[in-house]
């Protein structure tokens, strides 16, 4: 397989300060990669630097074989204002944004792929609902929708099923399956240690810097999550400069 | 009824003239204050129209009652504060709200001030209230170019616009145009209190934006819905405002806004999504 994403001694942080320190690696195309690591670790912060929304405060991200554009990314907290007077129908329709823009309509192949999508999720007779009367797991449905929707290439998850149901997390991660054997590359922070072993086969583990990258068996292993737990320090006001910065 | 509805707009120029400038005032209000509304920026707009008030001022002081001045002061000022605001909530631990309102009042302390110096109370009154009965040619195309503009403003950003407030994080992750989508959309604003100053003052021009958008908001829960009643309102507070105001002898902008505050009323007693009678003599619960 053939680097699609490269990271070069990345770090990235708010402010100067690292939250993500020198990571090297490659994410290879058609990838099903978890992100794991304690709280504070930087997991949400390197999918956003991967996501293109946070420049790197050294090294570097190659997007060798795909383009910004080729992102589709699912934040953590999607800041979804639900009082808005939208319905589900119009929400997922939004992953036409990079084809349709300003003024391309929504004929009847768009429409299609929006019912399709809205199927895919399991929202079927729910087209029409204001976002508003939808419960959690419905709405997070719905974003996966819009990313179907979106068809990208590469799909970034931030923590996609905290919160969920069972058989609501189950059936999003049906899709995520689907999605790997469409040959897209899904890159997922993920808590739920049993459920990357299941079903990632790659985990980068993350305690600021890269503890483990490889096979999830390896990666996961008693010794690496230990060192994990260990290496989280806490932000420091005080920090000198990086001398590894050089 | 047709000397009461129909006779004071055929007879009088100044009537027809104050109803086609109200009309475009409130067809191109409504959406902007529709997006205001779901924004959660209704008291955006309030602070913005009294920020107007130094620029139209300045303009005053050194052009008189002149059309040019005072709309290109409004425009600048507007924006300045606008942009200052909005600069300082995001250099400092103050809120937007909290700059926002700290602009805006010292803003129109010193309109105040400038229009007080130079003229008379007369002069400040027009300022601050307007005169919709005293529109001549040059103010009446300017307020049908900023409706048209507008409308052309609108339409290009309605999928940004609705995308950027439902779902910020989404637009950012797809495109850039969430930054320009904002400061057009806030010019659009700027633009439209100023048309509304020259009609209804800076203390009212807010009004034909808000009410009708707020009372829309009580009837349907669809943006496109949203405008369309907003406009429809708006259109009928300015009709039955200048009647009301022609009959009674009242001045015409408090009328038109004091209609609008009706509408708003009975939306708030009768709309169907959202409005309070919703409770009364509710039926049992469904089964599902």
């Amino acid at each position: 397989m053939s680097a699609i994403i490269r990271l070069r001694d990345l770090t990235l942080g708010y402010d100067r300060h690292p939250a993500v320190h020198h990571i090297d690696g490659e994410i290879e195309a058609g990838d099903l990669l978890a992100i794991c690591g304690p709280n504070g670790a930087g997991k949400s912060t390197l999918l956003k630097g991967l996501a293109g929304a946070l420049k790197p405060l050294g090294g570097g991200i190659d997007r060798v074989a795909c383009a910004p554009r080729d992102i589709a990314y699912l934040p953590q907290v999607a800041e979804v204002d639900r009082s808005f007077p939208i319905d589900v129908f119009d929400m997922v329709s939004m992953g036409f944004w990079r084809t349709a823009g300003l003024f391309g309509g929504i004929g009847v192949d768009r429409k299609r792929k929006v019912m399709e999508a809205i199927h895919a999720v399991g929202l079927d007779g729910l087209e029409d609902r204001a976002i508003g009367t939808l419960s959690g797991g419905q709405a997070q449905r719905m974003l996966f929708a819009r990313i179907v929707v979106q068809d990208a290439p590469v799909i970034l998850l931030d923590e996609p099923l905290t919160a969920l149901d069972t058989r609501t997390s189950d059936d999003l991660i049906k899709l995520v399956g689907k999605w790997r054997a469409q040959g897209r590359t899904v890159v997922a922070v993920l808590h739920d240690m049993d459920l990357v072993r299941r079903v990632f086969p790659k985990t980068l583990l993350l305690a600021r810097e890269q503890v483990a990258w490889g096979e999830t068996a390896e990666a996961l292993s008693d010794a690496n999550l230990r060192r994990a737990r260990q290496m989280v320090e806490a932000f420091d006001r005080e920090a000198e400069e990086c001398v590894r910065a050089a | 009824m047709f000397d009461l509805l129909v006779s004071p707009f055929s007879e009088f120029e100044f009537m027809r003239r104050a109803l086609v400038g109200g009309v475009a005032l409130a067809l191109s209000g409504a959406p902007v204050g529709v997006f205001l509304i779901l924004r959660r920026m209704s008291l955006t707009g309030d602070a913005m129209a009294h920020a107007i008030l130094p620029g139209a001022a300045l303009g005053y002081l050194f052009a008189g009652l002149s059309l040019g001045a005072m709309t290109a002061g409004g425009l600048v000022a507007g924006l300045l504060v606008a942009v200052a605001s909005g600069a300082v909530a995001r250099a400092t631990s103050l809120r937007e709200d909290a700059s926002l309102a700290a602009f805006y009042l010292v803003s129109l302390a010193l309109g105040v001030t400038i229009v007080s110096l130079k003229g008379s109370s007369i002069d400040l009154l027009h300022v601050l209230f307007g005169n919709v009965l005293a529109l001549d040619d040059a103010t009446l195309v300017l307020l049908a170019a900023i409706a048209s503009l507008t409308m052309l403003g609108l339409a290009t950003l309605y999928r940004p616009l609705v995308m950027e407030t439902v779902d910020p994080n989404f637009l950012a992750s797809v495109s850039r145009v969430a930054g320009p989508t904002q400061i057009a959309f806030l010019v659009l604003v700027v633009m439209n209190l100023v048309a509304g100053f020259q009609a209804l003052g800076t203390l009212l021009a807010v009004g034909l934006m808000m009410l009708p958008a707020a009372s829309a908001r009580l009837w349907t829960t669809d943006v496109g819905g949203m405008i369309a009643v907003a406009a429809g309102v708006g259109v009928a507070s300015v009709y039955a405002g200048l009647v009301a105001s022609f009959e009674s002898g009242a001045p015409s902008g408090p009328m038109i806004i004091l209609v609008a505050g009706v509408f708003y009323l009975l939306s708030v007693v009768f709309g169907r999504a959202g409005g309070l009678s919703r409770g009364v003599g509710a039926r049992r619960h469904l089964e599902a």
